[in-house]
């Protein structure tokens, strides 16, 4: 998770990314998502944590989080 | 105890749409806090330097260096029998080589600079990039300078469109097509001179580093921004601090190779998968400086201090993501003014 310490993230979902200075905003979901990733929880939790969050259910939770990781990927975010 | 008050002379007051650094050192070398009369030396008279409020004490207009060395000297001489300068801070490349070549006349005369030397000036110009990759082992794309534009018809293989037609001095303008390279080969000659060069566009992103270094192998600043808004001219209107270690590790590289004495400014392309392009040198200080001043680095300042012969200490760090957004404002000015400078050749 260092690439993604290593991002100034602010409360509101605005997203800098010092080692190339390019900017991002996200949304909630993705604040959540981002937050946890950091924390160092595990897919199966940050599902969980979703589906708790958001109140949706797990099949929706499951597709949004591997979404959302395939743009931080994208991005470089995460490798 | 009080500081010596230092007479500074600083060219590159034409602050529009293409911007010269003199506006941007002055404002670096005030914050500083040194006890300065600034003397801005001119070579138009409606460049907006002369005429912003505080900015400087006196402006003589001098001329360009291609009317001459000798009447470059005898203007100099003139302003420094008026001004006592102590320091010379040089902003444009086309200007260079003359401050270069009489660093030492000046010195004899009192004026201290801190430029490149003139093997370290050349070495890196435009059309010599390919030699220079070579000799420091740095990446470079594909380049040729072109003498005539018939050549341009006959480029070599690995050069192919769209690619950047760049003037010996300043503008470039990507090509796709064989009459526009031809159009803009004439433009650059004829504004220019010759050699035009040709360079393979390469895809990626433009980031830029703004370094000084003292002459002896060490980086004693270095500061790496992305342009953010670009003008149609190609130039910076806004830009970001990053934090690219291995872009600064570049930058160290290079000064410590080339023992490079003075400010640089370097312009590369990140790449996708991570490569640096080194596609330009400049010998001085970027329009953009005062970003890295409110970074943390004055490299303004560090200059003076250097030409000055005083030992100034590396900086390693300044802060990221701070941003810099140029904007026009205009000045209203005293017709007196403008006669002044166009009647005396001072103001």
């Amino acid at each position: 998770m260092s690439k993604l310490n290593s991002l100034a993230i602010s409360d509101n979902g605005f997203i800098f990314k010092p080692s190339t200075g390019e900017s991002f905003t996200t949304n909630d979901l993705g604040l959540v998502i981002i937050n946890l990733l950091k924390e160092g929880k595990s897919n199966e939790e940050i599902i969980s944590a979703i589906t708790e969050e958001f109140e949706v259910d797990a099949i929706t939770a499951e597709r949004d989080l591997y979404d959302y990781l395939d743009f931080l990927r994208t991005e470089k975010m995460i490798d | 105890m009080t500081q010596k008050k230092l007479t500074i002379a600083i060219t590159g007051l034409n602050n529009i749409d293409s911007p010269g650094p003199g506006v941007p050192v002055i404002r670096g070398i005030k914050d500083s806090g040194m006890n300065v009369r600034i003397i801005g030396l001119a070579y138009e008279n409606l460049e907006p330097g002369i005429y912003m409020p505080g900015l400087v004490d006196k402006t003589y207009l001098i001329p360009y260096p291609s009317v001459g060395s000798e009447s470059f000297l005898d203007r100099l001489t003139y302003i420094h029998e008026q001004e006592k300068i102590d320091i010379i801070i040089p902003n444009f490349d086309s200007e260079l080589y003359l401050f270069i070549k009489f660093s030492d006349t000046l010195l004899k005369m009192g004026i201290h600079t801190f430029l490149p030397t003139l093997k370290q000036f050349e070495e890196r110009q435009k059309d010599n990039l390919p030699e220079f990759a070579k000799k420091y082992k740095i990446t470079v794309p594909k380049s040729k300078a072109v003498l005539s534009s018939n050549e341009l018809a006959d480029l070599p293989n690995e050069i192919s469109y769209p690619y950047f037609i760049k003037g010996k001095f300043y503008e470039a303008y990507k090509v796709d097509n064989y009459n526009q390279a031809v159009f803009y080969f004439n433009q650059l000659s004829s504004k220019w001179g010759l050699p035009v060069v040709v360079q393979q566009a390469i895809k990626g992103t433009e980031v830029n580093v703004i370094a000084l270094g003292d002459g002896e192998g060490n980086t004693i600043a270095a500061v790496a921004m992305r342009k953010q808004y670009i003008t149609d001219k190609g130039k910076a209107w806004g830009g970001i601090t990053l934090n690219d270690e291995r872009l600064l590790k570049i930058t160290h590289n290079i000064i410590n190779e080339t023992k490079w004495r003075g400010a640089m400014e370097l312009e590369m392309i990140k790449t996708d998968d991570g490569e640096y392009h080194l596609i330009e040198i400049n010998p001085r200080i970027p329009a953009w400086v005062y970003l890295a001043v409110g970074a943390g680095q004055n490299i303004p300042e560090m200059i003076c201090q250097l030409a000055m012969g005083k030992k100034v200490k590396p900086l390693k760090t300044y802060e990221y993501g701070k941003m810099f957004i140029r904007y026009s404002w205009d000045l209203i000015g005293d017709i007196k003014d403008f006669e002044k400078i166009i009647m005396l050749g001072e103001l």
